[in-house]
């Protein structure tokens, strides 16, 4: 009913697993970067999930488990633990979805990111990082609402960002960011043009 | 509403199908004749456009032919239409959210099923009066502050012109004039059929005549000469 129009700046197939990675600040976000994945590069996508909000009550247990198959990871205890848990899914051949801003935002700044991303770039080298953003999200379904409005969303996959040798974390997390900012300023320009 | 039995709407709707079924035609002949780049990509556009128009004319025709409430539902599927796309390009926020919900499923609903009871009265006052009242007082009570005449003017104005304006089309068929009973169908297929035919002439006109063009950032098949 919303709908959305997807941007592809890289070949939605790839050989490699991947982590899609991009801004959050809706519910909606996860579904329509699910929606916008061709179907046999969805049914092996995972999205990344905080275990402590999606194990509160019962209907959400179920949601995370049996309809979008989440990788539930612990945000407290974060570290090691939630690293392996993401390079172990990946390892048995799962892209996953991650929002690495760690929460919902207003939708008009996009917070640092976490340093999730670059953990799990070391852990799995040959995983191939794509940044994503969501464009109007926040106006669809925003924090703390539970209809949605009908407004028209944006997508953009961008092209994969790579971790350079002996890159630091800081530097990562900062092209990382970048990446999905810039993003944005690319679809403005598409539209500029047509 | 009995429009199949009329003969006029008969030949009306004969009419429109027997032009598409030319333009149809002529267009599957100058796409053989067509030689150059330029030439293969003006016709392939226009028997893009013919199809569309194809597609526009069996819809409205089924929902005409369904009789009033045909109509109805295919204006009220338009304005919704008409109000996203409204909404995307204008820039609300999270205090906005109430109130567009509003806007969406309550005023934009209720307005049509007005149409549809033929309750004119209420109808023609319930988006301008009620809705505009209705709205501030949500944003108020959401309690954001900052531009708020802005908000909920933009607001106001995307249903008077995405569903006020727009539902007057269909409430073409509940007028009530003396001698012409059972025929109001012919009012809205003739105002859609105007505006159709002054975009398909001015399409036409504009790839033959056309020179100087009005705003080509805007809209760059426009020209002066058609106009």
């Amino acid at each position: 009913m919303s709908g959305a129009v997807a941007t592809w700046h890289v070949q939605p197939h790839s050989d490699r697993v991947r982590i899609y990675f991009a801004n959050h600040s809706s519910h909606a976000d996860f579904a329509t970067i699910w929606a916008a994945l061709p179907a046999d590069v969805r049914a092996r996508t995972r999205p990344v999930a905080a275990a402590d909000y999606w194990q509160r009550s019962r209907l959400r247990r179920y949601l995370a488990a049996e309809v979008f198959r989440a990788v539930l990871i612990d945000r407290a205890g974060g570290g090691p633990a939630a690293t392996e848990q993401m390079a172990a899914a990946l390892r048995a051949g799962l892209s996953l979805i991650i929002f690495p801003e760690g929460t919902r935002g207003d939708g008009r700044v996009i917070a640092p990111f976490r340093s999730g991303l670059y953990h799990l770039a070391v852990a799995v080298p040959a995983a191939e990082l794509i940044p994503v953003r969501l464009v109007n999200l926040n106006r669809v379904l925003p924090k703390g609402e539970a209809i949605p409005v009908p407004v028209i969303a944006r997508l953009t996959f961008g092209a994969p960002i790579g971790l350079e040798e002996g890159e630091s974390k800081e530097s990562l997390l900062a092209r990382a960011h970048a990446a999905v900012v810039a993003l944005d300023e690319r679809a403005k320009a598409d539209r500029d043009m047509s | 509403m009995s429009n199949l039995s009329d003969p006029v709407f008969q030949q009306l709707l004969g009419g429109t199908f027997a032009a598409l079924a030319l333009g149809t035609i002529a267009g599957q002949l100058l796409k053989r004749r067509a030689r150059s780049e330029d030439a293969r990509a003006t016709v392939a556009n226009m028997n893009q456009r013919i199809k569309a128009w194809w597609v526009m004319c069996a819809i409205f025709a089924v929902a005409v032919l369904t009789g009033g409430i045909g109509s109805i539902i295919l204006f009220a599927l338009l304005s919704f239409l008409a109000l996203r796309e409204f909404i995307t390009l204008v820039d609300s926020g999270r205090g906005d959210h109430r109130a567009l919900l509003i806007a969406f499923f309550l005023a934009l609903p209720a307005q049509y099923v007005l149409v549809a009871i033929g309750w004119y009265g209420l109808f023609s006052i319930f988006i301008p009066v009620y809705a505009f009242l209705l709205i501030p007082g949500v944003l108020a009570v959401v309690g954001e502050t900052e531009n708020f005449l802005q908000r909920t003017a933009t607001i106001q104005w995307g249903l008077t012109i995405c569903v006020y304006a727009i539902s007057h089309a269909p409430a073409l068929l509940f007028l009530d004039i003396p001698g012409y009973d059972g025929r109001e169908a012919l009012l809205l297929f003739y105002l859609v059929l105007v505006v159709q035919l002054s975009d398909v002439l001015q399409y036409v006109f504009g790839k033959l005549f056309g020179r100087h063009k009005i705003a080509p950032r805007v809209s760059p098949n426009k020209t002066w000469e058609v106009s």
